[in-house]
């Protein structure tokens, strides 16, 4: 679909800039590109590549290597339902099956309308509060059968759009860093034993 | 450097050398270099470590845990790694105690548990690392009754190369080759943990000219080549040790064939020269040899003179031998010209040497064809590669190694990038190695000599070449402009760096040796250019092409039509029926690749051995035999009666061969060096660059390494892979004549054809550059052999 648009690229560049290797800045450039169009295109991919100086092959491959970069459409809402111990013994795979009845898809699929993908998760770290969910990576917890209805309803009724941003979107405020601020790129090669940053508040006083 | 002096000593006690770590290889004391991995300690002191991802020529990984031993560094054993291990002292490794066996047979066992076993429909199946060391090292049985995991059958990476990802045991092998080896990394690792796989990015595949080596180094068959995809079993095959001769590097080989047909060609590990790498040209191109074009009979040219008919071997030589004496008796010897012999044997070209001067007595000889620098190069102190690739710094000035000599690219890539050899590179535009350059200098065509002197006045540039040895690769990289212009460069370099040594970058198989060997105008005699043009005046009563092909190759099409047409009469020895041997009188059917022996030289002067591995197509014969066969015809006196005997002749009779006898080069593994004595600078012609008259680019034309060399042309699996010619312009240049993709009109004073433009950042503005010998266009039309340098009008097609 997308290469990344003209406003994109200058923010990529700017975080190209961080880095002491272009290459270094893959990562967060296919967050960036998943935050423009909801999931990461071939296109993107070719695009992140030429901008880090790398071949397209070596973004797939780090791109491929994450579940959470998407390589297929998936709706404005990915909600993902853990599965693993605590959950699972407090209904996890009976609060999954009843989101299936009520979304009629199987989990790993999308909704028609393509606003909710449904995915099974392993641990997402949050045991004591089980069984728990996540909506587009936000917290849900002590999630009921009630509950999971309660959360369709309010995304369909695009209730949660402050709470909730699109799939994508890591934060809705984008770290920016001054270039007088920043450290900037530090060469590998001449790195000394104190933290780079010291240097630069030095300066700064 | 010798040693100068040794600690005095009381007692002759053995001399500790700090190179040296002893360790224990399975109850044996060894003796291991410093920093030496434990597995290549091993196998260099006869163990064997079973290895899949391994390979000495690239960096560790340890991906495939397949070399599992017990190594006991003191803290009692532990199964380690030993390929990401290097020795210590004392370590005491064990590598087939109960405990690695046990090891080795389990990863074997995982390894296994999703390979498919399909070893009897597997083209690797009887030479695979998997199966010899399921057999040797493995459990003889599995545990593994569940459904293996499926992909699809093998899918295309590229146009050469297959890839089965179910027998892919995941070595990094191919990927780290392409990454760190080829500076392609085109192939990569996709997904995690179960779901792991090799695959191109989509619509990119995995175009490399160095893409076959990733077949011949894959530990299982999971990677498969097009033209030998189901050929033969490798039980099948007959193999000998040879050289290619598709370029002038040299890269060893093993030409390997069944039922008398070449099948395939691998790669051999030779220290010095190609360290098991080939280029996908010379591995592939085995396929024109077989092809159904060769010529396997002499033809000569029929009774109403419209083409060629077949002939016996007696008609064809009295004919040839009856032409040569009436040119001999017409014009005299000068009226005899002898262009080619580059693609054959040294035994070859010196057979034919002798025939042009002992039985012709012409010197109108020459190998080259007005695309390589003078011979005089080939006088000045001589580099190896090894010497190149343990530079201090690598001056280029040549053409695109990566398209011309691309294993020497590979060598100095290797330098450049792993080994901090600096490389300063002039050049008409951006090539493969300018990625890899400390500094990567552009000229325009004329202006070379100038901006070299101008570089290295720079003080940065004086310092670096102070600092230690100096190679300088130099060849031609403009086929548009005359060789002077790089050979005032070159000595501007000389002059600068007097210690420096030299690599020419001569690109035509045995050009070297063809003319080390005398075919060469020795005093003086015509060079090609000169040749033809006396043929074009009328001048020549018989041109003979030893396998050259002037009406393809040569950069001045014009010339050579005219050439063909007012040479009386036309003998050619070649392999196939050419664009220009089929205007021949007489066409004598030559012997090909692999159906000769003999030796080559390389561009180092290393003499390296040509392996007959096929009886020769029809009734053709080596280029040294129809040499004797025509001086019998014309009652001369003729003793070069075997290969053997010409290799010996050699040897006696050519200083630089002196050491290249048949007992030294039997015994040697790396071949001998045979190297002209230095001798005095070169001819500089402190020749101005032309003022551009009313046109507004220079002409750069370059070559790539597919074209339409018909060794490339007949092996179908390359055929495809030529890029076409485009005219790669300067963005900015373009810009004004209407952006990338237009048809442009290029005009130059003899000719103007029309080409796709291309934007092209590499090439420096107010320079044009163009590939040679496409099958779109015939760029060779826009060239003047007689012009210094090329000058075209660029313009929009209204």
């Amino acid at each position: 679909m997308a290469r990344l648009t003209e406003s994109n690229v200058k923010i990529a560049r700017e975080i190209i800039g961080r880095y002491p290797r272009p290459k270094s800045a893959t990562i967060p450039l296919l967050h960036l590109a998943q935050e423009q169009d909801g999931y990461v295109t071939n296109e993107a991919m070719s695009h992140i590549a030429d901008l880090v100086g790398c071949t397209a092959a070596e973004v797939l491959g780090t791109c491929t290597f994450y579940e959470m970069f998407k390589m297929e459409p998936v709706g404005k809402y990915v909600i993902n339902i853990c599965g693993t111990m605590s959950c699972a013994l407090l209904g996890a795979h009976e609060l999954m099956h009843h989101a299936e009845q009520q979304l009629g898809i199987r989990a790993g699929s999308t909704t028609p309308d393509g606003l909710i993908t449904l995915e099974h998760a392993e641990c997402q770290a949050a045991c004591t509060e089980a069984p728990c969910l996540q909506v587009n990576y936000r917290y849900r917890f002590r999630v009921t059968t009630e509950g999971i209805d309660q959360l369709i309803d309010d995304l369909r009724g695009a209730k949660l759009t402050e709470e909730i941003p699109p799939h994508g979107t890591v934060a809705r405020v984008r770290q920016h860093i001054p270039v007088n601020v920043g450290v900037g790129a530090v060469d590998p090669d001449t790195v000394s034993t104190a933290p780079a940053w010291l240097a630069v508040k030095e300066e700064a006083k | 450097m010798t040693a100068t002096e040794s600690p005095a000593t009381e007692e002759p006690t053995e001399p500790v050398d700090p190179n040296e770590v002893k360790v224990t290889i399975n109850g044996h004391d060894v003796s291991a270099r410093k920093g030496e991995l434990i597995i290549a300690a091993a196998e260099r002191t006869g163990t064997y470590i079973p290895r899949f991802c391994y390979h000495e020529r690239m960096s560790s990984v340890g991906m495939c845990r397949m070399c599992l031993c017990e190594v006991d560094t003191g803290r009692g054993p532990a199964l380690t790694p030993t390929c990401m291990f290097p020795v210590a002292p004392g370590m005491v490794i064990n590598t087939e105690s109960p405990v690695a066996k046990a090891a080795q047979a389990g990863i074997i066992e995982l390894l296994l548990a999703n390979h498919p076993l399909d070893c009897p429909v597997c083209d690797k199946g009887g030479e695979c690392p998997l199966q010899d060391q399921a057999v040797s090292h493995g459990p003889g049985e599995s545990r593994f009754v569940e459904e293996k995991r499926h992909y699809e059958k093998p899918i295309p990476i590229s146009d050469l190369v297959f890839l089965d990802r179910e027998r892919c045991i995941l070595c990094d092998r191919c990927t780290r080759f392409a990454d760190e080896v080829a500076g392609d990394p085109l192939i990569s690792f996709t997904h995690r943990g179960n779901e792991t796989q090799v695959l191109t990015f989509p619509n990119e595949p995995f175009v490399s000219y160095f893409s076959g080596n990733t077949v011949q180094i894959c530990p299982v068959g999971a990677l498969t080549a097009s033209p030998y995809r189901f050929k033969a079993r490798p039980w099948d095959l007959e193999e000998a040790h040879s050289t290619c001769t598709t370029c002038a590097v040299g890269c060893q080989t093993v030409v390997q064939s069944s039922r008398d047909e070449l099948l395939r060609y691998q790669g051999y590990d030779s220290e010095a020269v190609n360290w098991g790498w080939l280029c996908d040209r010379g591995r592939f191109n085995f396929e024109a040899p077989n092809s159904d074009q060769r010529l396997g009979t002499p033809a000569v040219k029929s009774a109403d003179g419209t083409g060629l008919v077949e002939a016996s071997w007696s008609e064809a030589i009295t004919k040839a031998a009856a032409l040569i004496k009436t040119a001999l008796d017409t014009d005299g010897p000068t009226g005899i010209g002898i262009i080619g012999g580059a693609r054959g044997s040294n035994e070859d070209a010196y057979a034919w040497a002798r025939f042009a001067r002992t039985v012709l007595h012409t010197d109108n000889v020459d190998a080259q064809l007005l695309d390589g620098l003078s011979p005089a190069v080939l006088t000045l102190p001589r580099a190896t590669i090894n010497d190149a690739a343990a530079a201090t710094t690598v001056v280029l000035l040549c053409g695109d190694l990566k398209e011309e000599l691309p294993v020497l690219f590979l060598r100095l890539r290797d330098a450049a990038d792993k080994r901090g050899v600096k490389v300063l590179e002039f050049t008409p535009k951006s090539t493969g190695m300018t990625k890899y350059s400390w500094r990567s200098v552009n000229y325009l065509s004329g202006g070379q000599a100038r901006i070299v002197r101008d570089t290295i006045a720079q003080a940065d540039v004086a310092e670096q070449l102070a600092k230690g040895p100096v190679v300088i690769v130099a060849g031609t990289a403009n086929l548009a402009e005359s060789d002077q212009f790089q050979i005032d460069a070159l000595a501007a370099l000389l002059d600068a760096a007097p210690t420096a040594t030299v690599l020419p970058a001569f690109r035509r198989g045995n050009v070297v040796g063809a003319l080390q060997l005398g075919l060469t105008p020795a005093t003086d005699g015509m060079h090609t250019d000169d040749i033809l043009t006396a043929a074009a005046e009328g001048r020549l009563a018989l041109l003979i092409l030893l396998g050259a092909d002037p009406l393809s190759d040569f950069p001045d099409t014009t010339l050579a039509t005219r050439a063909f047409a007012g040479a009386r009469s036309i003998i050619a020895i070649d392999t196939f029926v050419n664009h220009s041997s089929q205007h021949a009188d007489v066409v004598l059917a030559a012997a090909g690749y692999g159906e000769k022996r003999g030796y080559t030289t390389n561009i180092e002067g290393r003499v390296v051995p040509l392996a007959q591995k096929v009886t020769a197509h029809g009734t053709s014969r080596p280029d040294w035999m129809i040499a004797g066969d025509l001086a019998r015809a014309l009652g001369a006196q003729w003793s070069l009666d075997s290969v053997d005997a010409i290799t010996d002749a050699i040897a006696t009779n050519v200083a630089a061969y002196a050491g290249a006898t048949r007992e030294a080069l039997a015994e040697a593994t790396d071949g001998v060096l045979a190297v002209p004595e230095s001798s005095s600078a070169l001819e500089t012609s402190g020749a101005e660059v032309p003022m551009s008259s009313g046109y507004n680019f220079k002409l750069v034309v370059g070559r790539k390494l597919y074209d339409q060399a018909i060794s490339t042309q007949l092996s179908h699996s390359l055929a495809g892979l030529t890029p076409g010619a485009k005219l790669h312009l300067h963005s900015l240049d373009l810009d004004r004549l209407g952006g990338p993709g237009a048809p442009l009109k290029v005009t130059s004073k003899t000719a103007s054809v029309v080409l796709t433009s291309v934007a092209d950042d590499g090439v420096p503005r107010g320079a044009a550059w163009v590939e040679f010998n496409q099958s779109n266009i015939n760029i060779a039309a826009l060239l003047d052999a007689a012009s210094p340098a090329t000058d075209v009008r660029v313009e929009t097609v209204s």
